[in-house]
């Protein structure tokens, strides 16, 4: 028996060994040599690495340009990510009605997202002009007078925002959607003896039985928000006057633009960290009020 | 009342259709316009005579190798495709199905992995390929991609699921581990296996940063990065030109799509909570 046990431990590990490889060399190795790097002050091609302990992480926070892509990043996902939950989830109590057809709706509404960043952000510039934008053609049409969007301080990050509930609604509607398929039938009817009508029934058994897809939807969100970048690259480069200017983009700038390696790894951290931060504050708020439903 | 529910419903659903489809319904009629017009208004949308020529234009491009980018495109995908679904296949078998030592952290390294890669492991990965010297080779386009975590976990909950009797029976006929992966882990999990592959095609297709970063010639750039150096290079003025371009890197990212999105949602799902 412990023969067969260490066969099948070492044909475990067989099975496994290429894909650990590969997770080691490109995720782990990666990540350790990131977090030695950020202790050097070394501009790639440019001059050889020289020891500076944490001096990168206090300069980086020291800089008002880091502050600002902070605050960008922050802005950028405290608008989109809520936004966009909140729309997936109404369009997918729209899909998820019996209806004949509604199967040919949940495939067009994915189609922004398998689609290209680049393409997307392009086909976006557009929608965005000033006067001839399809955006502003509809606001004309409503009275409003033309605004160019991604030409203007104001305007600039949420344009970008906006454009993020177009792209990201596929996947977060069909994550509700699997969410509400698994909602027990019977809880509703239950609610409906006890006189609860369509609204109340959505808060007191529709939302709670959600949790945990709004949880794992959160999160993921909230990650891929902190790091956006093709958009930003392709249709903004940070500006105007910087108000675009996000932490993945700011990263991008400092590592192979200045070629501050050092300094780049160092920020990076600081993303990370922060990104860390938020998705466990994220999990234990969400899940304190869990478990406060199953309570009850 | 119901039926005006229903009618609503079908309105609604028409109208973000409509919102969500027009961009991409504009891109094609504008990458009919003739060569170098002007934005066309909205009355002026649908072009007289559509210049199918655009697109043997931008493919045959003097400057920009397009046709180039997108082989360089293909075989990579379709590398990293299928050398992905083998290596995390087996990986998932492994982690589904037999019993070893460290089996629990190990796919917990795989799971924390997916939470935080982003742009920590960017410089590092640059200077590896470049030690490697395969920066600027399709060597940087493929094998960082030959594996990712995500696949791993999608299958591993396939393969999860696979009832153990057949196992048990394939044993009894004397049938040894890679034996069991391959002839009924594998068949059984087709639409598994189209889903992570679809994914994966779609991911890397999409994918922007890494080949930007990780090839410098003009021979090794992928359509996507394309895209952008032929953004820049007209000064976002050929519309219908850049537009042209824009539809031929969408195009296989839709064929994929629809040959296998029946399975996107089961796959999504499963890459979640459950």
């Amino acid at each position: 028996m412990s023969l067969l046990r260490r066969r099948e431990s070492r044909l475990g590990w067989l099975f496994v060994a290429p894909a650990t490889l590969h997770l080691v060399v490109f995720a782990l190795f990666p990540m350790g040599f990131a977090l030695y790097i950020s202790l050097f002050k070394w501009r790639l091609f440019k001059d050889s690495p020289e020891f500076v302990f944490l001096q990168n992480y206090v300069w980086s926070f020291t800089e008002g340009p880091f502050w600002n892509a902070l605050w960008n990043s922050f802005r950028y996902t405290a608008v989109s990510v809520p936004a966009g939950m909140a729309v997936a989830l109404g369009v997918a109590l729209l899909v998820n009605q019996k209806l004949r057809g509604v199967t040919i709706f949940r495939t067009l509404y994915y189609i922004p997202a398998i689609s290209s960043g680049v393409a997307v952000s392009m086909l976006w510039i557009y929608v965005f002009l000033p006067e001839t934008g399809m955006l502003n053609l509809l606001l004309r049409m409503i009275g409003v007078s033309s605004i160019a969007f991604l030409q203007d301080s104001t305007w600039a990050m949420w344009a970008l925002a906006f454009m993020s509930i177009w792209t990201g609604l596929g996947p977060k509607m069909v994550l509700y959607l699997a969410g509400l398929v698994g909602i027990p039938q019977s809880l509703y009817e239950a609610a409906e003896l006890d006189g609860a009508g369509k609204l109340r029934s959505f808060w007191s058994v529709t939302l709670p039985m959600l949790a945990p897809t709004t949880i794992f939807v959160l999160i993921t969100s909230t990650i891929g928000a902190m790091q956006v970048f093709t958009p930003v690259y392709m249709m903004t480069k940070g500006g105007p006057e910087n108000s675009t200017d996000v932490v993945g983009y700011h990263i991008y700038t400092e590592a192979w633009v200045n070629f501050n390696t050092g300094l780049a790894s160092a920020k990076s951290f600081v993303l990370l960290v922060i990104i860390g931060g938020i998705s466990l504050l994220q999990f234990r708020l969400m899940r304190r009020q869990l478990e406060g439903y199953s309570a009850s | 009342m119901k039926a005006f529910r229903t009618l609503a419903s079908y309105l609604l659903m028409l109208a973000l259709a409509a919102f969500l489809m027009a961009p991409f319904v504009w891109m094609v009629l504008v990458s009919l316009h003739p060569r170098k017009s002007e934005i066309p208004s909205i009355e002026h949308l649908i072009p007289h005579q559509p210049q199918w020529s655009n697109y043997d234009f931008v493919l045959r491009h003097e400057t920009l190798p397009v046709a180039r980018f997108f082989v360089n495109s293909a075989f990579t995908a379709v590398s990293v495709v299928v050398l992905q679904l083998l290596i995390t296949s087996l990986a998932a078998y492994g982690f589904a199905r037999l019993r070893f030592k460290g089996r629990g952290w190990v796919f917990g390294l795989f799971l924390g992995s997916m939470m935080f890669a982003g742009p920590v492991t960017q410089i590092p990965v640059y200077l590896l390929l470049r030690d490697l010297q395969w920066l600027d080779t399709f060597m940087a386009l493929i094998v960082p991609g030959v594996s990712s975590a995500f696949s791993v976990y999608l299958l591993r909950q396939f393969f999860l699921q696979i009832p153990l009797e057949l196992e048990e029976a394939a044993r009894i006929d004397g049938a040894g581990d890679l034996r069991i992966y391959w002839k009924i882990a594998l068949p059984l999990s087709r639409a598994a296996l189209a889903t992570a592959g679809a994914f994966t095609f779609i991911g890397v297709w999409t994918d922007f940063f890494n080949p930007l970063i990780f090839t410098n010639t003009t021979e090794m750039r992928t359509l996507e990065v394309g895209l952008s150096i032929f953004k820049n290079s007209y000064g976002g003025t050929n519309w219908p030109l850049q537009m042209t371009a824009a539809v031929i890197v969408m195009l296989p990212l839709l064929m994929v799509f629809l040959f296998t999105q029946r399975y996107f949602v089961k796959g999504i799902t499963l890459g979640s909570i459950k």
